[in-house]
């Protein structure tokens, strides 16, 4: 067991967790920061989708060490600005179903167009594809990106 | 599922004084699954509380059924504020716990607002009019001389007004109005539109609180290590070295397995790796897809007990020209995104919940069953549902949790993997489809029958003996509008030990998709048109027929001949949940890849209490049948489910979800179901194109071009 200090949603936190725990555990029972989920562990399914240093990462699957001294941002800190254009798009196109998926989504999206506020199809299609959703909200995702681009 | 018997069900209404001055509006649902109590005394029957209003004119309106992201939380609320006249804005959303006074509240077989449609709305109407009243009586005025309006009893000869809130401790007083006369639909306010969802906000913001996310004082968390193989049992275990990790607290054996108490999630998992347990396999070890195959195949041999039968298929008719196919699918995991979790405490003999179910009266009765406890000492909050699609209607996770806290004797929070969602789960059975058919000289269908060979959920789980006219493998084979002279509908069941379980729209993921595959496969055979082929079959008057035509003009139906070299339009129908449905699908067939471009979905759902969420159930249908047909295949080796995570069972992608184009049909029927109705006829549509496209029939899934 070892203290990791941490900087999350640029605030300093000092946890007492195992070498090797995968961030998404110590956000989630260290740090109830549980808007960011657990879906399979393995980094295939998005559903944990956090932003390191401004990064679309995988927090399933990135070891807490590897995060020290980077900025940590989760969809909490995200929320810290609720009239973000993509929550309020969100809002507007009723784009989430069970919502279970959606921080992933929302985190993947907000570092594609932090980085390239005009991307391309297939720059959206390539970040997008690697999020998974089982209601299928993909079409409602689809028209809130092209919104958001739009106005962008 | 074959439905129960349609009783013609009375809403009882009563109020109940509360020591706070509040006035309860309760409706009590007989339903078959309630314990009647007749003997007793009104007062203290306990009715169900749908709705709640105080003298601070706050109120609350309960909702029993499971926010699994259908939109329940905001449909079912929608229900009773329309009748009580009070505004939308101003509600609290309480949701119930598991309790059998709110009638049914298994969140399946799409019945949430069909069964739910009068129950609720009597709820509001009786509230307002108690209300109505109870302000006339304190105006001295005539009670048609005053209405309700977002709140407020309004005396429309001097605009005087008072709130709710003021009228709480009067109306409670009062007898309860009988035969309340609901809304005529063209006087909705909030039904029939695009109300937000209540959900969305604290979802996005990564504030909701689903099973996963609860956190309670004391609280350790919890993982299972089950037998690898299907119903194997633990023999023996040895905790020492799982003991030794770090954080790791308890050791116990459960029913299910040898679960790892710790204070963490992570450390919970990486006990649980360390266990060695020796196990018992079960019946089923040397069991493999394959062998169910065999035993399809060998049973697709028989005739099958006749479910539904007209005219003589078996007659030979001069010059007819038979069809006949065999189509095949396998078991589907639900795999919702969230996966299998439950907090439970259990102290002093009593066990409380906090479980994503969608099924919270039977959690709460198997949990009981398993402790050996009453029913009344078991407690279970309902939370929100990153899916469920129907896996949460079995209450195995919940069971486990409460026998981990029982065991450790620590409140505990229960987390499958990934991995252990998939190994474990309550499949969708796998089917074969013997269809036969024949077509006369002038081109007119004139035989078709249907042999469904599967296993049976109620069989193989309820009911070991149950009738073969009762077979829940016959949902979607019977009662089809198709006029064709002479038609046998049979079914055999097979046994198996793999746990099958409803999976959203259940049988009807089945049948539909070898019925409607064939039925074009008859129109091509008739050398028709497969849209006009079905259409010319259908009564005038049929609603199916209705959305089968709204389909071919908004999707521009025509023959295949004017798309494209490799394009493909498949059209396909399906009516259930007392809904009806209609689909063209295009896809687009290269180097043996299919991509679906374009699905075109007609529903008449009777009213519609909000399109939003019909158009999200819709899309989400389609989401959900496309992984099916391209990807969903569970396969059992060795008695064991041979994938682990996303990677081996994959679902639909961003890319690949086609663009959906939703109509609805505008009517005042009665209310009919919406979470399923999508399902079925997505995959016969899609490999119709994909015939249209290619020439070739796709008669398994998932779909294998290569």
């Amino acid at each position: 067991m070892s203290k990791y200090t941490l900087t999350i949603n640029q605030k300093k936190q000092t946890v007492d967790v195992d070498s090797g725990t995968p961030l998404l555990w110590v956000l989630r029972d260290s740090l109830n920061l549980t808007g960011t989920k657990y879906g399979c562990g393995e980094g295939i399914c998005g559903s944990c989708v956090v932003h390191i240093d401004g990064k679309a990462e995988r927090s399933c699957i990135l070891d807490v060490e590897d995060v020290v001294g980077n900025s940590i941002t989760t969809i909490e800190g995200l929320a810290d600005k609720p009239d973000h254009p993509i929550f309020k798009t969100w809002i507007e196109l009723e784009v989430m179903q069970c919502g279970y998926c959606q921080p992933g989504q929302i985190m993947t999206l907000a570092t594609l167009l932090e980085q390239n506020p005009k991307p391309s199809r297939k720059e959206i299609d390539d970040a997008m594809n690697e999020v998974l959703c089982r209601c299928g909200t993909y079409q409602r995702i689809r028209k809130a990106v092209a919104k958001l681009v739009e106005e962008k | 599922m074959k439905k129960l018997n349609e009783i013609k069900r009375r809403e009882f209404i009563k109020v109940v004084g509360l020591s706070g001055g509040g006035l309860f509006l309760a409706s009590y649902v007989p339903l078959q699954n309630v314990l009647a109590k007749p003997g007793d005394d009104p007062k203290i029957f306990t009715p169900s509380v749908f709705l709640k209003i105080d003298s601070n004119g706050v109120v609350t309106i309960i909702v029993h059924r499971s926010e699994m992201g259908q939109g329940v939380k905001t449909a079912l609320p929608m229900l009773i504020a329309e009748e009580l006249e009070v505004d939308w804005k101003n509600i609290l959303l309480e949701q119930a716990d598991a309790d059998r006074k709110y009638g049914s509240q298994t969140t399946g077989g799409s019945t949430s607002i069909r069964r739910n449609w009068e129950p609720l709305r009597i709820a509001g109407a009786t509230a307002r009019i108690m209300l109505i009243t109870a302000a006339a009586n304190k105006w001295n005025a005539a009670i048609e001389n005053c209405e309700a309006e977002k709140g407020f009893v309004i005396n429309k000869l001097n605009n005087e007004k008072l709130s709710y809130g003021d009228l709480v401790e009067d109306a409670s007083k009062l007898p309860v109005p009988k035969d309340v006369k609901l809304k005529d639909p063209k006087d909705f306010k909030l039904i029939g539109k695009r109300v937000h969802r209540v959900d969305t906000p604290d979802k996005i913001y990564g504030k909701a609180i689903f099973g996963i996310d609860v956190v309670i004082p004391g609280m350790l968390y919890a993982a299972v290590k089950r037998c690898p193989t299907i119903n194997g049992k633990v023999l023996n275990f040895d905790g020492t070295i799982a003991k030794s990790v770090t954080g790791v607290s308890e050791v116990v054996q459960i029913s299910s397995g040898v679960a790892v108490v710790a204070n963490s999630t992570w450390r919970a998992f990486n006990g649980r790796d360390k266990l060695t347990i020796a196990c018992v396999a079960g019946p089923n070890v040397a069991k493999s897809s394959e062998d169910i195959h065999k035993e399809l195949v060998n049973k697709s041999k028989t005739d099958g007990f006749v479910f539904e039968k007209k005219g003589d298929v078996s007659k030979s008719i001069e010059d007819e020209e038979l069809v006949e196919s065999i189509y095949e699918v396998p078991f589907l995991a639900h795999a919702p995104m969230e996966p299998m979790n439950c907090v439970a405490k259990f102290e002093e003999g009593k066990a409380e919940l906090w479980a994503p179910t969608q099924n919270p009266q039977n959690a709460r009765s198997e949990v009981a069953k398993a402790l050996g406890i009453s029913e009344n000492d078991v407690t279970v909050h309902v939370t929100l549902m990153g899916g469920g699609f129907g896996r949460r209607l079995v209450s195995d996770f919940a069971v486990e949790a409460a026998e981990i806290s029982r065991a450790s004797g620590k409140p505990v929070k229960l987390t499958w993997t990934r991995e252990e969602d998939m190994k474990f789960g309550w499949y969708r059975p796998p089917s074969m489809h013997v269809l036969k058919g024949s077509i006369d000289k002038k081109n007119n269908p004139i035989k078709f029958s249907h042999h469904v060979i599967a296993p049976s959920i109620t069989q193989m789980r309820f009911a070991p003996n149950l009738p073969p006219q009762n077979y829940d493998i016959q949902e979607g084979t019977v009662g089809l509008e198709y006029q064709i002279p002479n038609m046998r509908i049979a079914g055999t069941t097979i046994k198996t030990n793999v746990p099958i379980s409803w999976l959203r729209s259940v049988y009807n993921t089945q049948n539909p998709f070898a019925i409607e595959s064939f039925i074009d496969e008859m129109a091509y055979s008739a050398n028709k048109d497969p849209y006009g082929f079905r259409r010319d079959l259908l009564p005038d008057d049929s609603r199916l027929k209705n959305v089968l035509n709204v389909a071919a003009q908004k999707s521009g139906w025509k023959t295949e001949k004017n798309l494209p070299k490799g394009k493909g339009r498949g059209i396909a129908l399906f009516k259930g949940y007392d809904s009806f449905c209609a689909q063209v699908a295009e896809v687009t067939v290269k180097n043996n890849k299919v991509k679906v471009d374009r699905v075109v979905t007609v529903i008449d759902c009777g009213i519609v209490v909000n399109p939003d969420l019909v158009e999200s159930q819709m899309e989400g249908s389609i989401a959900f049948a496309l992984s099916a047909a391209l990807k969903g295949e569970i396969t059992i080796e060795g008695g064991a489910v041979k994938q682990s995570n996303f990677d081996d069972y994959e679902i639909l992608t961003y890319n690949e979800m086609p663009v959906v184009e939703f109509h609805y049909i505008k009517n005042t029927y009665s209310v009919g179901g919406v979470g399923e109705v999508g399902v079925p006829p997505c995959a016969p549509a899609v490999c119709n194109a994909i015939f249209a496209a290619t020439g070739k029939r796709i008669r398994k899934l998932p779909i294998r071009l290569s």
